[in-house]
């Protein structure tokens, strides 16, 4: 394999794991915080993903024409949109089965999933087609040999890490981050010390679904295309990633995201079998990876939980 | 005694009912309601054709029981079989356990067409597929339960082979979805090819639902051929041909198959579609026979989808039905011997003869690319008259 080749494979595995990463980062917050699982949370990526799609097309019917606008727009907007929405589904479905055993969480979070990705089917004009996104990035590229190096995943990729350092900032050297810390290792304690525990777990939830919308946002200037069931998929894809790397560990589930994704693309193209097989070399290796680690490769470690 | 004088009265009850309708009394009274089927996939990425075929069978309905002279009042039963074989599935039985149901016309998706003849060939349901183009619906078994309006994908991909090698084009990299309808694409088309001279550098299976064919088309990259095949349905190909771009592999045709001949291509493509080839059996709506004459019936009845490419199919087959129940009543066993002699019958698709399978014998096969955002016949082209040229094209 030539050097243009591998950079390509690169690239491609290390797109896809930036948006694997980012869900898997989500569910690992929520488990952080609540020891909950939340089904939901792909769905999450996809309605904010449609978010951003009507606020493009409501800003074109208002006439506003330069991209810089409408890309800042279509941020805002997701992301604000699914931190509420997610803030909501904390208040509504989550805190009120504390006491509940976790499946319950589990399956009422599941059974929203499935109410919110058809109500995008059902409810956004023609919704269950697949739905041009509009290409909003630069896109000059250089070809050096087969790799072609494009300035929009480019920018993608650097804003997806710049997002995951922020958090990491965020969660380390912020009072805020102080507080969902002190959450996520002992809530009793935490409650003592004065911290609001709705409070921080309704904010955990915002930026967990925050994370979720840009994902969303990169997974449709990325592909240019976004259909009602990207979540469904991402959200499996990222729960495994959050698994493999140790759930409640965000820096597991950033590994978890970029491995699973380096795992798709070494089954599409070094393994001799069709590349419909690459989802089951990945998830087969998945399920080696627990048996020889059960608790993921970045355990929980309780003083160094988020 | 007794048994002997109701039999009596039974037996002239029914002579009299008999006599009123043969003597025409019948009439006066509101005409029978006689059931028809409809299966489509109306929800989901292939729900374009879905809902177009469903609103081309209804109007079929609609005109029918318009009509004066017809015996019966129609009513359609449509049902969504999400293009899901195991969904199909459930949908058939339903329709075929429904005895006052007579005939139906099914499914777009060849998956779930092939999954569901069992079920026709178990209840006895005569069905027309409107739709699938999978050679072994028909072919597999020989049901008499199952026929079939338009080709099949042997012939679209013979025509395909001889139009895309007449161009110039030799080497060719093909992705296809892994359900029997990819993978019967990927056999005629390279079967087809081989006799054309033409050389296939790579074959990639994807499933029916990727979404991310980076690592493949990298692959393909490296390959380096003139035409990516791609045998599969509108939603993956819409993201396959985005993604080509996203690659840099704007310099290869992208030839494929009727699965991506609708508006829904056009339309998540944008100007990338530009080029894309696709081959359908039958012709466009308009040079179809009967076709002006459909399309503005169509448009009368402000349906909100348009009747995408086998509208007039799905009409053709329930016309078909509707004029067979009207000669013969509603009775499953008679509509299906006599839709099984069906020779030389005008349609707005061109004329029907099914063979011993069920299987319409004279399909037209027609020829597309996207040129400015509209798929355009071939010959009809600017790059027919080379006037425009294919990437890569000399």
């Amino acid at each position: 394999m030539d050097f243009g080749l591998f950079a390509q494979h690169t690239m491609n595995g290390l797109m896809l794991g930036m948006m694997y990463a980012l869900v898997a980062v989500g569910f690992t917050l929520f488990f952080g915080v609540l020891d909950v699982i939340k089904f939901s949370h792909g769905d999450v990526l996809t309605v904010g993903a449609f978010t951003a799609l009507a606020t493009f097309v409501g800003l074109k019917s208002m006439g506003v024409a330069s991209t810089t606008v409408e890309l800042l727009a279509m941020l805002i907007a997701a992301i604000g949109a699914m931190a509420v929405l997610g803030a909501v589904i904390a208040k509504a479905f989550v805190l009120p089965l504390r006491a509940a055993p976790a499946l319950n969480t589990l399956l009422i979070t599941l059974m929203l999933g499935t109410v919110l990705r058809e109500a995008v089917r059902l409810f956004y004009p023609d919704g269950a087609n697949p739905k041009p996104f509009p290409r909003l990035l630069p896109a000059e590229s250089v070809s050096i040999g087969n790799f072609n190096l494009r300035l929009d995943n480019t920018i993608m990729l650097a804003a997806g890490v710049l997002v995951i350092v922020g958090l990491q900032l965020m969660l380390n050297r912020t009072k805020l981050g102080l507080a969902i810390r002190a959450v996520a290792q002992d809530e009793e304690t935490a409650k003592t010390m004065g911290v609001n525990f709705s409070a921080i777990v309704l904010i955990t939830f915002a930026i967990g679904s925050a994370l979720a919308a840009f994902a969303g946002l990169m997974n449709g200037l990325y592909y240019n295309e976004i259909n009602f069931g990207i979540g469904l998929y991402l959200g499996v894809v990222g729960f495994s990633a959050a698994i493999i790397g140790g759930l409640g560990s965000i820096y597991g589930a950033i590994l978890g995201g970029f491995m699973f994704a380096a795992l798709q693309t070494i089954g599409a193209v070094a393994l001799p079998f069709a590349s419909a097989y690459k989802d089951v070399f990945a998830f087969a290796v998945v399920i080696v990876l627990m048996a020889w680690r059960p608790t993921g490769l970045i355990p929980e470690k309780l003083s160094e939980r988020v | 005694m007794i048994n002997l004088r109701i039999l009596g009265i039974l037996a002239s009850t029914v002579i009299f009912a008999g006599l009123l309708t043969a003597a025409g009394i019948g009439p006066i009274q509101a005409k029978d309601k006689v059931k028809v089927g409809f299966i489509g996939p109306l929800t989901g990425g292939t729900s374009a054709n879905g809902l177009g075929g469903r609103n081309s069978a209804d109007l079929a309905v609609r005109l029918r029981n318009a009509d004066a002279k017809a015996k019966y009042e129609y009513e359609m039963i449509a049902l969504d079989d999400e293009c899901k074989p195991n969904v199909g599935v459930q949908q058939a039985t339903k329709l075929a356990a429904d005895k006052e149901l007579i005939a139906a016309a099914t499914h777009y998706c060849s998956a779930v067409a092939i999954a569901t003849v069992d079920v026709y060939h178990k209840f006895g349901l005569p069905v027309i597929v409107w739709g699938a183009v999978l050679p072994d619906i028909t072919y597999r078994n020989k049901y008499p339960e199952v026929h079939r309006v338009n080709g099949t994908m042997i012939n679209q991909n013979q025509r395909n082979a001889e139009l895309i090698s007449k161009l110039g084009y030799k080497t060719f990299a093909v992705i296809h979805d892994t359900t029997d309808y990819g993978k019967g694409h990927n056999k005629y088309f390279s079967e087809a090819l081989a006799k054309q001279g033409g050389k296939i550098v790579g074959t990639f299976g994807v499933t029916s639902d990727q979404q991310d064919f980076a690592a493949e088309l990298t692959q393909i990259k490296s390959l380096n051929p003139q035409v990516i095949y791609f045998g599969g349905l509108t939603p993956i190909g819409v993201r396959i041909r985005a993604q080509m771009d996203k690659l840099g592999l704007n310099n290869v045709v992208f030839d494929a198959t009727s699965g991506i001949k609708s508006d829904a291509y056009i339309e998540g493509l944008g100007k990338l579609a530009e080029g894309s080839l696709s081959f359908i059996e039958g012709g466009p709506i308009e040079r179809l026979p009967g076709g002006k004459s459909f399309l503005v019936k169509y448009n009368a009845q402000n349906y909100p989808n348009p009747p995408e490419a086998y509208g007039a199919f799905a009409f053709a087959a329930m016309s078909l039905i509707l004029d067979t129940i009207e000669s013969v009543g509603p009775d499953r066993k008679k509509v299906q011997d006599t839709l099984n002699k069906v020779k030389d019958r005008d349609s707005i698709v061109g004329t029907i003869t099914f063979d011993d399978h069920g299987q319409n014998t004279v399909p037209v096969i027609t020829g597309f690319v996207v040129q400015d955002g509209k798929w355009v016949v071939w010959e009809d082209s600017e790059y027919a008259s080379g006037k425009r040229k294919l990437p890569g094209q000399k």
